[in-house]
């Protein structure tokens, strides 16, 4: 079984990648970009014994870092 | 006195932060592997080195806070023995919340490697007692993730309990406050970006990071008497 794992930013975190991103889509040319967010995904290829509470603590954990990151979960 | 060195695959300053700690303190310092789970008996001065841990893998730090060592190292900072993280060192220390906040991406993105200015905030505690309060010093910085984040009231809290350390004269990176070194609430942990064991000899260009040294062994030996 597999799950996708999300580890976004939080608001009001600033994204110096994200921003460097933004720039450089501008510099190709694309119009209308408002804001870029850099994260990232991990796909867990797991048994099916593993649960959502485990997946959290995973993220929690490891994943993660609170501080600064939240995550979404997304399983099939 | 006994002191150990964690090392990390991918740590790169663990030599030269041995030869600081043996040289100055005259401890008896030792290189301890990630795998091990406990560290040398009568352990008195734990330092975490710089370099790219695991990496640098999922988050700077994030591998090497989770390792067998690294529970070890937070059991004896519970103890009240010393423990300084330089660089990546701060950035696991973080990671393993000893020290709060989290160490990001420079706000200007690129790697920063050049001597800075740092000011003294706090010359109390037993890293920074061998400097003056407020004075300034120079000491060099080589990293990619060293714009410390900390939610604003977490920020207060730090600066009205005297936790700041050490302050950069100029942003190098971005960090919240200009913070550069904190300590942790009972202050016998203290992160920092900047390198003292590199700026401890003449050869290096200047000796501003061999008082941190010099200051941690009478420090402790004042402890111990």
């Amino acid at each position: 079984m597999k799950t996708r794992i999300f580890v976004t930013l939080k608001n009001g975190v600033l994204d110096p990648q994200g921003k460097a991103i933004h720039h450089a889509l501008e510099g190709l040319g694309f119009d209308g970009v408002h804001d870029v967010r850099a994260g990232r995904m991990i796909e867990i290829d797991h048994a099916d014994s593993v649960t959502r509470a485990d997946l959290e603590s995973m993220c929690s954990k490891l994943l993660a870092n609170m501080v600064i990151e939240n995550f979404e979960i997304e399983q099939n | 006195m006994k002191a150990a060195v964690i090392q990390f695959p991918g740590s790169n300053c663990d030599r030269d932060m041995l030869v600081a700690v043996r040289d100055i303190t005259g401890a008896d310092t030792q290189l301890v592997w990630h795998r091990e789970t406990q560290l040398p008996s009568g352990t008195d001065l734990i330092a975490v080195p710089g370099g790219f841990s695991y990496g640098d893998y999922l988050r700077s730090g994030a591998m090497a806070a989770r390792s067998p060592v690294m529970q070890a190292v937070v059991a004896a900072a519970g103890r009240g023995v010393p423990v300084l993280g330089v660089c990546n060192g701060f950035q696991i220390l973080t990671e393993t919340g000893l020290l709060p906040g989290a160490l990001m991406r420079n706000s200007g993105i690129r790697f920063v490697c050049r001597s800075v200015g740092l000011r003294v905030e706090n010359s109390q505690s037993v890293f920074t007692r061998g400097y003056d309060q407020g004075e300034e010093i120079r000491i060099p910085v080589a990293h990619h993730d060293g714009n410390y984040f900390a939610d604003d009231a977490t920020l207060d809290r730090l600066e009205g309990e005297g936790r700041v350390a050490f302050r950069y004269t100029e942003n190098v990176n971005g960090s919240a406050r200009g913070i550069a070194g904190l300590l942790n609430d009972a202050g016998n942990v203290l992160g920092m970006m900047p390198h003292p064991e590199r700026m401890t000899d003449p050869v290096h260009g200047g000796t501003d990071g061999r008082r941190l040294f010099a200051g941690l062994v009478e420090g402790l030996i004042r402890q111990m008497a």
